[in-house]
């Protein structure tokens, strides 16, 4: 297979959601076929240029599941798969992109807060965003405040998620920025809340940067927050 | 056996009665139909009953020559084991075929009655008296005299429900150039121009059925394609209750029967005045009904293909019309159910109807109460299904549209479990594969039940507001199918069938 069709097949694979040979994707027939781990694998092979890998066949791709899914063709697995797909393959480029002088576009912390195990929304949108391009430090679910700063300072992150389903843990997040303001850390990191219970009215209340409706605003508001000076 | 046919659902039927409880009520219903046995008003019924060997006695009676006839049990058992266990009820389509086995509990759904109203609805807005900037849409309704015009838009609608398994015609035709004489070949053309599914009608008149006959053989392309494939059927409530056969009738289940065309006998007394309210009086009666009808179809001819036909009804206490959409609605019509399934022969049931004269709260309440309740029993042809209300004097073709959604949904709710030694196999990779992941999420994995419809869709009318758009958004939705060209016949077929039918509209070749 030439580079220019090996790329192709890894844009068609994202875009079908197969991570690898064994799923089904989206379209019958593929189950057995190379997905886009082996063929990633294939292209580093060939010493395709990541760069090239990373452009073409995953961030092109990904914008075409976006618009699938804004048409209603997708529902939310399909991007969920294709956004994996896109994970897998940055697993596997990031060491030839640090090598090449690529940076990813940012460390993204995200933690379910104290008190609660609820972890649904919260691994959708790390997903999403690792699909995105993020690095995604994923802290789990029932996460204490320390534990959250201490991982901010460690990774010099300028990103955190902060996730709650439950209207008693909720205040939890505002621990959290507090305890980033005390530290001196809170203009050095913005900060993106979201779960059920939450609003965009409690986020201006405990002085988080911005409320997450769903993984989808919360890619929104990352592209609002890179594009800004 | 047919090659293709229109799946229904297969359920495993919730059932009711006991065995024994069956049996009872079987030797009940055969003793009735000993004594006080039946008060037949047809000649040559009453004839043939008395030449197989049943007690045959000219009643008095002031109005019409009747005859008393009692049954020996052997006679009612000896006629039900000749009626067949499977039928074909056959479409212009070969795939919308309906394939029935009384053994296999596969329930269909679709239309019923002869409403005289049809109830148009369209939105308005309406402001409130307390604040004028506030606004709501509300729904009003029109109703209009049943025609042939608006019988051919129902059944172009019910052609787009995909849930709608057969039609039969829901609206009475009452156009000013419909006469009792070409009542019959109006509506038959009026339906099968405008659908490819199964079309069933009664008979208003038997002047007309050879007419009819040779109208659905035109189309299915003649005599013994249309036997083969019977793209019309019959409804012949031939049981006056309680106990009585009707002259009329009898003599249109000779010529339906003769003509070799399949037909239900249907009988629908009401509990509480034309029957026992008791489950076991409603129950026996209305079956001892049915056993004697079906018994005039053997007779006739052996082999005769034949529907149960159970429509039993509760009267409302206040004022002794029928009640529908209540309890004993359907612990009378799951009996019936369960002895047609002993006797084994096809059952034709009921259920999608109700009291509520408009679409809404109420409607849906006592639709779905029958509606999952009927299916649930493995009925396997289950009419009044959509678009009824008012009992059965009213169709709405956006109550229609709502109840596919329905039935689709207690289609999907009933299908046969998934669970077999692969699904299982299937299962435990995933399981490992999840949880051997960063996420734990099975949402990726949910990809190919969903794109394979095992997995059902949100209700297609909700509100993700806090105002409640159901009707809106099913009126909309209604409008989109009508958009859509009828399935009309082929216009040389149309041709063939002007020249040799007489009193057709000529309207109705486009409408």
């Amino acid at each position: 297979m030439n580079p220019n069709e090996l790329l192709e097949k890894i844009a068609f694979n994202v875009i079908q959601g197969r991570v690898e040979a064994e799923d089904e994707g989206f379209d019958p027939g593929l189950e057995g076929r190379r997905g886009v781990t082996e063929l990633v694998n294939e292209a580093l092979n060939q010493n395709i240029d990541p760069k090239k890998i990373l452009i073409e066949s995953l961030t092109e791709s990904m914008e075409i599941v976006g618009e699938k899914f804004e048409q209603n063709e997708y529902l939310i697995p399909d991007m969920l798969a294709s956004a994996e797909c896109v994970g897998v393959a940055m697993d596997l480029l990031s060491p030839h992109l640090i090598k090449a002088g690529v940076k990813s576009k940012g460390k993204f912390i995200i933690a379910t807060v104290k008190g609660d195990l609820h972890d649904i929304g919260k691994n959708i949108v790390a997903i999403m965003l690792k699909g995105a391009g993020y690095e995604i430090i994923d802290l789990k679910s029932d996460v204490s405040t320390d534990r959250i700063v201490d991982a901010l300072k460690e990774n010099e992150a300028p990103f955190l998620g902060l996730s709650a389903l439950l209207t008693t843990t909720m205040r939890n997040m505002e621990n959290v920025i507090r305890e980033l303001e005390k530290q001196g850390l809170r203009n050095k990191v913005k900060v993106l809340i979201g779960g059920a219970p939450t609003s965009k009215e409690f986020a201006a209340q405990i002085g988080a940067d911005a409320y997450c409706k769903d993984a989808f605003q919360a890619l929104e508001i990352m592209k609002k927050i890179a594009s800004s000076p | 056996m047919v090659e293709s046919f229109r799946q229904g659902v297969l359920v495993k039927p919730y059932e009711r009665l006991n065995q024994d409880q069956v049996k009872w009520l079987d030797q009940a219903s055969l003793d009735i139909l000993s004594d006080p046995g039946i008060w037949c008003y047809n000649e040559r019924a009453a004839k043939l009953f008395k030449s197989h060997g049943a007690k045959v006695r000219e009643e008095s009676d002031s109005n019409a020559k009747c005859w008393r006839v009692s049954f020996p049990g052997g006679l009612i058992k000896e006629a039900i084991a000749k009626a067949p266990s499977r039928l074909v009820l056959g479409a212009r389509k070969p795939e919308n075929r309906l394939f029935i086995d009384a053994e296999i509990p596969r329930a269909y759904f679709g239309s019923g009655s002869e409403a005289n109203i049809w109830l148009d609805a369209k939105m308005e807005n309406f402001v409130s008296e307390k604040n004028s900037s506030v606004k709501v849409k509300v729904p009003r309704y029109t109703e209009r005299r049943g025609s042939t015009a608006l019988l051919s838009r129902a059944a172009k609608l019910c052609e787009k429900l995909e849930h709608l398994d057969f039609f039969i015609r829901p609206l009475n035709i009452q156009d000013p150039e419909i006469t009792s004489d070409n009542h019959d070949v109006n509506k038959f053309f009026a339906s099968l121009n405008n659908i490819t599914k199964h079309v069933q009608a009664g008979l208003t008149s038997l002047a007309r059925f050879d007419d009819v006959v040779t109208m659905a053989e035109i189309i299915a392309g003649g005599k013994k394609a249309l036997r083969d494939n019977p793209i019309i059927s019959f409804i012949a409530c031939v049981v006056k209750s309680p106990l009585q056969i009707v002259d009329d009738t009898s003599e249109k289940i000779f010529a339906i029967v003769e003509a070799g065309l399949p037909l239900v006998i249907s009988s629908s007394p009401q509990g509480g005045s034309s029957a026992p309210i008791q489950e076991a009086g409603m129950v026996a009666q209305i079956n001892a009904e049915i056993l004697a009808g079906i018994t005039l179809t053997q007779l006739i001819r052996e082999g005769a293909p034949v529907l149960y036909g159970s429509v039993p009804v509760r009267a409302r206490l206040d004022d002794l019309h029928d009640l529908y959409g209540c309890p004993e609605f359907n612990q009378y019509n799951i009996d019936c159910v369960q002895l047609a399934r002993y006797y084994k022969i096809p059952c034709y049931s009921s259920a999608g109807v109700g009291d509520a004269k408009v679409p809404g709260m109420q409607a849906m309440f006592e639709k779905l109460f029958t509606h999952l309740y009927m299916a649930m029993s493995g009925a396997h042809y289950i009419h009044y299904a959509f678009g009824l209300l008012d009992r059965t004097n009213c169709f709405c073709p956006l109550q229609a549209v709502l109840d596919n959604e329905q039935i689709g949904k207690i289609k999907h709710c009933l299908r046969e479990p998934k669970i077999n030694p692969t699904e299982i196999d299937d299962t435990l990779n995933m399981v490992k594969k999840v949880m051997a992941s960063s996420h734990r999420l099975f949402a990726r994995h949910a990809r190919k039940a969903m794109h394979s419809g095992d997995v059902s869709n949100p209700y297609q009318f909700e509100t993700k507001d806090m105002e409640d758009k159901v009707i809106e958004n099913a009126l909309e939705h209604m409008a989109i199918l009508e958009t859509e060209p009828a399935p009309h016949l082929d216009s040389d077929v149309v041709e063939r069938i002007y020249n040799k039918v007489p009193g057709l509209l000529p309207g109705l070749k486009t409408t």
